[in-house]
This record gives C-alpha cells, structure tokens and sequence, in this order.
C-alpha cells in the first residue's frame, strides 16, 4: 500500500521507497523505513498531505507520498 | 585579525540557528553576500570569554551536506574548501534537543569532514517540557565532542557556549561515525591520492556534488568523472546507504542517552491551530482577510511616512537652491542626486512594513501553511503557495515584494515570481490611470450604481493580475529548472513572534535596500536628469537669450516665462531628441514624441509621466493640479493632423504601456540585487516591453 492512499488519521509503517532519490530527501527529513506515520490532513484542495513522522509534521505531494509503500 | 575564530553555524532549518546567531553578537552582525548564490551571507563578532574575537557565519539551514537547492550548497562549499574567506576554524552543530535524531544526521556528516565542531543543544526549554530527558555527558562522551544545551530563546546558557567555543581544540577530537570507506571501497582512495584530498569523508562527498562545486577545476571535475566510471559508483544508492548507516549509528547514540516520557504537548496544540487554519472554510478566509490586512497596511499606513519623507526632500531641494549657487553643480545635488536618494528613501516605510509581516509569517509558522493551503493552485501555473504574498504585495510595490521572494526555496518557482510580480498594478500605476481616465472616460454611471471610471480603474487591475498569471503560466515551460522540484517540507510547530526579531528584520531588509539597490537607483536618475536637462550645445543657449529678449520679458510675467522656457528646454534636451527619434516606433500604438519624452523620463518611476506631462504642457504646480495637467492634455493637438493627441483609443494604449512595461528603475536595481546579475533584468526589461508594446498596439487598432 502507498501512503498516497492512506486517509487523514491512518496510520502505517513505511516499508520502502520505489524512488531511489526522492528516497534520499525522504530519509533525511525522517521518514526511515520502520518509522511509523500519521496521516494528519489533506490541503483544502486534497493536495498536499500533511504527516506526522519522527516527531516532525512534513508536508508532501500527493505524487511524492505514492513513492512511499508501507508494510501490509 | 590576529587571533580571530572563524565560527560557522550549522542546523538543520528551524533549529534555532538565527536566534544563536543573534544571541551570539547582538546587533553588531552584517549582511554580505556569497558568489553565485542569492541567500545572504550573515556575519557577525562576537568577544569570547578569553579575551579573544570570534567571527560568527550563519550558514543556510539543510537537512544534509547534500543539497537540496542551488543554495543549500553553499554549506558544503564552505566546509570543504580550505582556500574559502568563509572557512571555519570550528563549526557549532545547532541541534533541536527536543528532536535530537534527525538534527544529529547533520551532524555525523560534518563531524566526519574532520574539522573541529561542537554541539549546541537548542531548544532545552521544549525539551524539558516534553519530557525527554538527555545525558548529555554520556553523548558526549560517545561524540567525543563538548555540548552544551542551550535555549537560545531565552538567552539561556548562551555564556556557556561562548566559553566552549572559546575552549573548542584547534584539532578535530570526534569520534568516527560510520566507516566511510565501506561506501565506495578504492573510489575514496583514489580521489583522495589524486585531488590531495586527506578526509576520507570529504573526498566522498566530493564525488557526489563535483558537478556543482564552484572551486574545483573543470579538469579535477572531469578526473572525479573518469574515477567514477571506473569503479561504477551510482552516487543515489551510494547516498541512500550512506544515510541508513548513519541513522543506524545515532539510533545506537540514541538507546542510552535520550528517553522521552510523553509525547509532545505543543505538536497537539499545533495539531488544533491547523484543523483552523488549514480549513477549506476558515482556513482560506483567514487567509485573506490577512492578505487584505497586509495590503491594506502597505498602502495606507505607508502613506504618511512616504509623503514625509518626499516633503523633507522637497525641503532640501528649496533649501539647496537658496542657499547654494545657482549653477550646474547645483542642480545636479538637487534634480540629479537628491532627487535619486528620495527615490530611494521613499520606499522604506513599505519595506519596513511588508518584512514586518513577512518575519511575523515566517516566525509563527504560518508562512508554511501558505504554501501547504496554496500549492496545488499556484503549482499549477508555475508559481509556489509563497508566491502570493509577494504577489499581493506587488499591489502596492513590487519593490519590496520582489525583495521577500527570498523565502522561496525553489530556483525556479523564485525566478517565476520575480520575473511577474512587476505585472500586478502597483500604486505608481494609480496617477497615471487617474489622469488618463479621467481625461477619456465619462464620469457617468450605468446600471444606476457603476461608475463608468471606477469600472475602468478595476479593469486594470483585473488585467494586470490575469497577465502576470499568464505570463508565469508560460514561464514554467520556458524556464529550465535547475533542481528537481522537491516540495517536502517541514511544517514547524506554531511559535508566538518574537518582535525584536520583526524589528530586526526590518531594519536589516531596509539597509540592504538603501545600501545595494540605492547606488544604482541614484546612479539611474543622475543618467536620466543629464538626458532631461542637457541638449546639444548652442540651442539651449539660444533658448536662454530668446526668453530674456525684450519681446517676452514685456510681454510676460516672470512666472510664465520660466514655464515655457522649462517646457521648451525638454523639448530641445537629450530626453526630447531621443524621444523625437522613438516617434516612429511608437506611433503605431498612438503616441507623438511628446509622450516619448515621457516614457523616457518616468522610467525613474511611473508617476514621473504626470511630472513630464505638466512641464511639456508647461502647467504651473497650482491646487488642482492633476486637473489642470488634463485640461492641458485634452486640448492638446497633433500639429499635423489637427486632431487630439490623447484619444480614447491612445489613452487606453498608454495606459495598457504602463501596466506591462518595465518602467520603473527600482524594480530593476531590485531585481539585479535579488538575482545578483544583470541578465534578470535585462530579460525582464526586454520581456515586459515587448509585452506592452504588443498590447498597446492591439488596444490601439482596436479602439481606432
Ligand atoms: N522554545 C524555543 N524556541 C526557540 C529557541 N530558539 C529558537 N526558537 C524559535 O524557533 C524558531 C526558529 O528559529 P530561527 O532562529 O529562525 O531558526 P533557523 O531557521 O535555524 O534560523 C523561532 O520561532 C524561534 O523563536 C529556544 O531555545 N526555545
Ligand atoms: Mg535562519
């Protein structure tokens, strides 16, 4: 499953990413695979997304998240 | 300089790097530049305990030495290139301690280019709130390097930190982190043997971002290129590994010496603040209210301190002319040099007040709800959600709206809002609509409530919005981005404003202003008085005598004899032969060489065009001014034709020509400040003119 496809107050594991530089930006921000996310809300226009990861709140494009796939 | 320190500040974004960098030297901090890139280069002293000087560099906030955006690099470069003005003796790590995790990446990547670094734990305060505790002795025992924990906030344990910056060893005592080597096994040593490299660490890195390093030679480029083939190393996975290593090693770091009982209370409040303020409903309309508040405020409480300060230069003009000589020098001081500062000098108060909004914007954290509420519009046509606040802003001035795309990240996205925010109707744009409407369109209502003006005043503000859009519409094919277009970002927990960091804003945008865009500002309108006062030797002499013949000193007063005389000395200057050769080009769109003179002279400003208006048709600066200019101006024939100059088909070309062209020269010394170089502008220039005289021409066919 992406995380593009979670719905605000779900949450998931990240397992990997399916874009190896955008990965890299990712990882350096906290979003590691293993950390656990919440999905905070959606941007009044359904995009951007905001998320809670390792103690921070990130704000990322739909099309970023859907590099995210989370465990299950 | 003897004896100094060199001290770079290093953070990820938001950590507090700024407040410890003012904590550290108060107001005795100054804003530079750095080659190449547009973020500003901060520094400032500070006096160590012991006695001795420290220069402080704030350094731009990252993730990781490796580079998100073009400016971000800039870190790197630093810390890398020993030859650099800019390069430390000792880098302080400012860490948030209630987030240590992702702030200690950072800093294994720093520790392991070997230069001498200390910790300094910010944000305690928070820390202590959120119940997390730290060891910090252990850590730093681990680390192998002095941290001292800090809130730079309150001001408190920042003496602690002079000291150990004064202590800090000369040598790099830190532990290794990860082992380097395992990540490109002989690509590292070879590097190192062949560029002199001695850190194991920085020779990595430099095969990662040779591309982009400005003190490397393209031959050392090209020789990491070549090394690079040769053992196949694919710089993203080496990165990806490198950084899952590192995250390893501070989980590890982490297990004994941090422990956090309770998540933390002030994201939760942030948490409620958001589902307001991130609202469809509320979250937009609390957007802008604000937008109008802010423009509301540039326009109208800037007002009083803007006619201020003209009223002083007025003042200083008089005086010069009473007191002084009366002589070329003379007029120089006050039509070319005076009149250049308070061109300058006008636009403080709007400055001042736009970066006092911005840094409020910024300091709570609501400037990255902007860009979260706005993105998905404003990506659209190839603007940034920050975007809107400059462009808003672009209503009143673009001068200092220009001046605040600084806070968008992305190269492209500023280069997009620089290039159309001089398109939206700023209030210079305001007289010269008032006069040519009023002299073309009827002060009458239809529908029984719409002013016939009024409609075409909105109009024009309606039109200007749309091209700017238009034009960045088209500029995002245009234009070839230079990074790839990230949009993660941090959303920062909300934060009251701290007001002596407003105040300092303020002050520090102000000075850039007046020091950097002023000398191109005055040094424009010295050109232009030249162009308006000087003509071919012989005929202003003659001029001189013909209106200190007899025929006209009987026939006219004084009074009157100096209005013609003016006005017939900008016919004959410099100003008035260029403006009669641009007559075949701009007759076309409506226009005789009297108008060119105009167009030529208000590029100081456009309000200017009202000014040349009244001297051409040589008014006297009575109470009813602006009406008088119009009388003059509807009267005005073409001595050919026999008909009107200004039409409704020319007026509206006129003004469709002031509201795409570029004619404004602060806008321009802006915008070479901002960019720092003169291809943006020059660009700009060209871009808007051309749009403009398309425009006018269309409107003009039309109309006629
Ligand atoms: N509570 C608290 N807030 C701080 C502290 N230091 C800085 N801040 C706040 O953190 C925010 C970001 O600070 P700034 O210096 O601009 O961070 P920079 O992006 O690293 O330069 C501001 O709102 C500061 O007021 C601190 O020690 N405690
Ligand atoms: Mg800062």
């Amino acid at each position: 499953m992406k995380l593009s496809q979670l719905r605000p107050g779900q949450t998931g594991i990240i397992k990997e990413f399916t874009d190896l530089e955008m990965s890299v930006k990712l990882m350096e921000m906290g979003c590691l695979p293993g950390e656990p996310i919440v999905v905070e809300r959606l941007a009044p226009l359904g995009d951007p997304m905001a998320i809670t990861v390792s103690g921070y709140q990130l704000s990322l494009r739909m099309q970023e998240a859907s590099t995210i796939i989370l465990q299950r | 300089m003897n004896g100094d320190l060199k001290v770079a500040l290093v953070g990820n974004p938001n950590t507090g790097k700024s407040t410890v960098f003012n904590a550290l030297t108060g107001l005795n901090q100054k804003v530079g530049n750095f080659p190449g890139i547009t973020v500003d280069k901060k520094t400032g002293g500070c006096k160590l305990p012991d006695g001795r000087h420290a220069t402080i560099i704030d350094l731009p906030g990252t993730y990781s030495l490796y580079p998100k955006s073009k400016d971000e690099i800039i870190v790197f470069e630093v810390l890398a290139d020993r030859s650099s003005p800019e390069h430390p003796d000792l880098v302080v790590i400012v860490s948030d301690a209630s987030n240590l995790k992702r702030n200690l990446l950072l800093y294994t990547q720093v520790a392991d280019m070997k230069i001498p670094v200390i910790i300094a734990l910010n944000m305690m305060d928070l820390a202590r709130k959120s119940g997390i505790e730290i060891d910090v002795e252990k850590l730093s025992g681990k680390l192998g390097v002095q941290i001292v924990p800090i809130s730079a906030r309150q001001g408190e344990n920042i003496s602690r930190l002079k000291e150990a910056i004064s202590y800090a060893s000369v040598i790099p005592l830190q532990n290794d982190t990860i082992e380097v080597e395992a990540l490109a096994p002989g690509l590292i040593d070879k590097i190192k043997n062949e560029l002199q490299v001695d850190k194991p660490y920085t020779a990595l890195q430099l095969a990662h971002q040779h591309e982009n390093l400005h003190f490397l030679t393209p031959q050392q480029s090209d020789r990491i290129e070549e090394i690079e083939q040769e053992f196949s190393f694919h710089s993203q996975k080496a990165q990806a590994s490198e950084t899952i290593a590192r995250y390893n090693y501070i989980n590890e770091l982490l297990s004994d010496t941090v422990s956090s009982k309770q998540v933390r209370e002030e994201e939760t409040v942030s948490n409620k603040i958001d589902k307001i303020i991130t609202h469809k409903i509320w979250g937009f309309s609390i957007f802008f209210v604000l937008l109008f508040l802010i423009f509301q405020s540039i326009f109208a409480w800037s007002e009083y301190p803007m006619s201020l300060i003209e009223g002083v230069f007025v003042w200083l003009t008089e005086t010069a002319h009473n007191v002084l000589p009366a002589g070329v020098l003379t007029d120089l001081l006050t039509d070319g040099i005076l009149a250049g500062l308070s061109g300058v000098l006008v636009f403080i108060p709007q400055i001042a007040i736009l970066f006092a909004f911005i840094s409020i914007l910024e300091d709570t954290g609501y400037m990255a709800r902007i860009t979260f509420m706005m993105d998905k519009i404003m990506s659209r046509v190839g603007l940034s959600g920050k975007s809107v606040v400059p462009m808003i802003g672009g209503l009143a001035c673009a001068v200092p709206s220009i001046m605040s795309t600084r806070n968008i990240e992305n190269w492209k996205d500023r280069m997009i809002t620089i290039m159309v925010t001089p398109l939206v109707s700023c209030s210079a744009r305001l007289p010269i609509y008032t006069v040519l409407i009023s002299l073309v369109v009827p002060d009458k209502k239809i529908a029984g409530f719409l002013n016939l003006q009024g409609l075409a005043l909105m109009g024009m503000y309606v039109i200007s919005i749309v091209a700017a859009v238009l034009v960045a519409w088209v500029m995002k094919y245009i234009l070839r981005a230079r990074e790839k277009g990230y949009f993660i970002m941090e959303l920062p927990v909300y934060r009251l404003p701290r007001w002596d960091n407003v105040l300092l804003t303020m002050y520090e945008k102000v000075k850039t202003f007046v020091v950097e865009a002023g000398k191109v500002i005055i040094a424009i309108s010295v050109i232009l008085w030249v162009l308006a006062t000087y003509g071919p030797p012989g005929k202003h002499a003659e001029i001189e005598k013909k209106y200190e013949s007899p025929a006209y000193t009987a026939k006219f007063n004084p009074e009157e004899i100096e209005l013609h005389r003016s006005s017939e000395m900008l016919e004959t200057s410099y100003a008035g032969i260029i403006g009669r050769a641009i007559e075949p080009v701009i007759k076309p769109l409506g226009y005789d060489w009297k108008i060119g003179i105009a167009l030529i002279t208000s590029f100081a400003a456009r309000e200017v065009f009202v000014g040349t208006m009244a001297t051409i048709y040589s008014v006297s600066d009575d109470e009813a001014h602006i009406s008088s200019v119009t009388d003059k101006m509807r009267e005005a024939r073409n001595p050919e034709t026999g008909l009107p100059v200004f039409t409704l088909a020319s007026s509206f070309s006129l003004m469709i020509f002031y509201a795409f062209a570029m004619q404004c020269m602060s806008t321009l010394a802006v915008v070479y400040r901002e960019t720092k170089s003169w291809k943006w502008p020059m660009i700009q220039f060209v871009y808007m003119t051309a749009l403009a005289y398309i425009a006018s021409l269309i409107v003009y066919v039309i109309l006629k």
